[in-house]
């Protein structure tokens, strides 16, 4: 039997209103639908109350950070290259033009620079007409004039100058730092310096980016300027869109072409091309919390389960046992009922059979003085037409006097009353009720006692009420020309055995077990109370007795009732 | 044997008296205690065959009375009502075996009051 099986109430199967009065069925279902309600709709909603808080402070916090990371990213690279910037300021004030234009000073302040800063691939000074006026590094670009160039615009203008990342001769990516210093004679020099990448690349290389996450720098037109874990070599254009412009660090969602969300940060680094960006990819950021979700959705489902099953099993036990408690106050009502009834049902056969008796007795005397007459008185006694008149009036008058005795026998039994008594005689006196019925219905009636039988103590009332109840249900089961089988047998030194075995129509599986319920019955229409089996059963216990039955659909049914030879009379 | 029959039923006591009278037995009858009593004055009886729902006086108490005054006399017990107290009553009184339920069959009657007589 499974555990939901054991959980069903007994009254799982009756059907409303007319196995179940009471509608348990539907007062079982009401409780544990509500109590279900009441404890689990607050644990759900609160569970999923937590989720979405929990979920949007997981979220905030991964944006917080990343902005968090973004900001002191930005910091540091432009720390960096403000710290180059500085460096050359630094040198040309503190060195004179003349001064720089001598390439033993010059290449002297770029190992300096080279020692103190790292980086530094070359420096070059320019005057205002353009002209590379002194160089000093890998290549000779001594002469060079940058006047048409951009950047030399750029820093005559700003005053200062960083370039995007490009490719050297040695296929090396750089980026050039410049800046320009006013002479008191109104006129200006620029020193420009070249930068290997590798320190600026080691700012973002060596920075831990969680979830997934990749962080790089591009230009404004989108071209890598430091290498991508994810989004391609240097001076490779990124997929993604370039953010616009904002002044402080940003932070959003957005979905990639797979739909994965992704997590962006971006900052534009001040006074220079670049763009500081750190993508992440937001499932993998929300691990954590999905894996925390998953247990608490685990113990959600355990302590769901826990429930359902304390409240099933608690409604079924409590219901169960005021199921019983009714079935039994009811079976006991009832018995009060039917004792009530059959007493005063007695009351009235015994004034009935009393009232009877006496002018009974007076035809049975008339009608026996008639026969004495013309029995005792020759000139009469040759009338055969005259003696066979009066002894059929004897004959009915004792059969009359048979029925008021069983009736009188009826009514004396309210009570448990224990006497020696013959089984053999009893079945008989409770078959004489049925012996019409049974004529009538061709229905043929055997009862086999064995002659050793030992004499029964018991109460003989009980003993007819019970037997007249066996064999009434069998006549009802059986049809026309049935064929009911009663048999005694000594079971034990004790005990004796009663079989009813009829040939009728059988009870159903089903039916079986709740045949001895009170008010169970499948004769209802047929104006059945579902009472009958259950009082005999409470008799044949009351008489220390017990009762069994096996009955197969369409072959018959037979009924065993085992009583102890002696029965102890109960006060 | 001579009997007495008491029963308020008189055509019931009397055609009984005379279907005894019949078989040989010569048995008088009343159909009240009083008249019992008064008759038992004057004649003598081997048994009395008591109804035990007399008028007045009922059956035991009739049976009590006579037995003051003749305490060898026997007696036998008729009823028309076989049920519960009364049953019981009559029973534990008189013995089952003197108690019978109406109607009775003559031949029983005259079988059991043999039987009293001889048992005693």
């Amino acid at each position: 039997m499974s555990l939901l099986e054991k959980m069903k109430p007994k009254f799982w199967e009756f059907r409303e209103n007319t196995d179940d009065p009471s509608n348990f069925r539907h007062i079982w279902l009401l409780m544990v639908l509500l109590t279900l309600l009441v404890a689990i709709a607050p644990l759900v909603s609160m569970t999923m109350i937590d989720n979405n808080v929990s979920r949007k402070s997981a979220e905030s916090e991964i944006l917080l950070r990343t902005s968090r990371l973004v900001s002191n990213t930005r910091r540091s690279v432009s720390f960096f290259l403000g710290e180059r910037k500085a460096a050359l300021k630094f040198v040309v004030y503190n060195t004179s033009f003349n001064e720089l234009n001598d390439p033993m000073e010059l290449a002297l302040i770029l190992e300096s620079l080279k020692k103190g800063f790292g980086g530094f691939v070359d420096i070059g000074v320019i005057d205002a007409s353009g002209r590379q006026k002194n160089y000093t590094g890998p290549y000779s670009l001594e002469g060079v004039n940058y006047s048409g160039e951009e950047w030399f615009r750029e820093v005559v203008e700003r005053g200062n100058y960083i370039s995007n990342v490009f490719m050297g001769f040695r296929q090396v990516p750089h980026l050039v730092v410049a800046v320009r210093h006013d002479l008191p004679d109104d006129s200006f020099y620029v020193v420009r310096a070249t930068l290997d990448t590798e320190r600026f690349n080691d700012l973002l290389f060596y920075l831990e980016v969680s979830g997934q996450g990749d962080a790089f720098i591009v230009n404004q037109e989108g071209m890598l300027q430091t290498p991508s874990r994810y989004h391609g070599k240097v001076l490779e254009k990124i997929s993604d869109p370039i953010p616009s412009y904002s002044e402080k660090t940003e932070v959003f969602e957005r979905k990639n072409v797979n739909g994965e969300v992704l997590i962006v940060g971006y900052a534009y680094i001040a006074e220079s091309p670049f763009i500081l960006m750190i993508i992440k990819q937001k499932d993998a950021l929300m691990d954590s919390w999905h894996t925390t979700r998953m247990e608490i959705a685990g113990f959600l489902m355990v302590s769901i389960a826990i429930i359902f099953f304390a409240i099933l099993g608690g409604a079924t036990y409590l219901s169960n046992k005021i199921y019983v408690l009714e079935q039994n106050r009811d079976a006991i009502l009832h018995e009060v009922e039917y004792s009530n009834k059959m007493a005063s049902l007695g009351e009235l056969a015994a004034g009935v059979a009393h009232e009877i008796n006496n002018p009974l007795a007076i035809i049975n005397e008339k009608a026996g003085l008639i026969k004495d007459i013309f029995t005792f008185k020759e000139q009469y006694s040759k009338d055969e037409k005259l003696m066979n008149i009066a002894n059929v009036i004897i004959s009915s008058v004792e059969r009359c006097a048979s029925i008021t005795r069983r009736l009188l026998n009826f009514a004396r039994h309210i009570d448990i009353n224990i006497r020696p008594l013959c089984l053999r005689e009893v079945l008989h006196e409770v078959l004489g009720f049925l012996e019409k019925e049974a004529e009538y219905r061709s229905i043929s009636v055997s009862v086999e006692v064995p002659d050793n039988m030992p004499q029964l103590e018991s109460d003989r009332g009980k003993l007819q009420e019970i037997f007249l109840n066996l064999v009434n249900n069998a006549f009802v089961a059986m049809k026309d020309e049935g064929k009911l089988d009663i048999s005694v047998k000594q079971e034990s030194e004790d005990s004796v055995a009663i079989i009813f075995m009829d040939d009728g129509c059988g009870i159903s599986e089903e039916n079986i077990c709740r045949i001895f319920e009170p008010f169970f019955s499948t004769k209802k229409k047929a104006g059945g109370t579902g009472l009958g089996l259950s009082i005999t059963y409470g008799l044949v216990e009351k008489m220390g007795g017990t009762i069994g039955v096996k009955s197969e659909l369409g072959k018959g049914t037979t009924f065993t009732v085992m009583l102890p030879l002696k029965t102890e009379q109960k006060e | 044997m001579r009997v007495l029959l008491v029963d308020d039923e008189k055509e019931l006591v009397s055609t009984l008296a005379e279907r005894l009278s019949f078989r040989g037995i010569d048995a008088e009858w009343t159909t009240s205690g009083a008249q019992a009593l008064k008759l038992l004055e004057t004649e003598v009886f081997d048994i009395a065959v008591l109804d035990m729902k007399l008028p007045k006086m009922s059956g035991l108490e009739l049976k009590k009375e006579i037995q003051a005054k003749m305490p060898a006399m026997k007696f036998i017990f008729m009823t028309g009502h076989g049920s519960g107290d009364d049953f019981r009553a009559g029973t534990a009184e008189t013995g089952v075996d003197y108690y019978l339920i109406k109607p009775v069959k003559i031949e029983a009657l005259i079988e059991r009051m043999k039987e009293v007589l001889r048992k005693n």
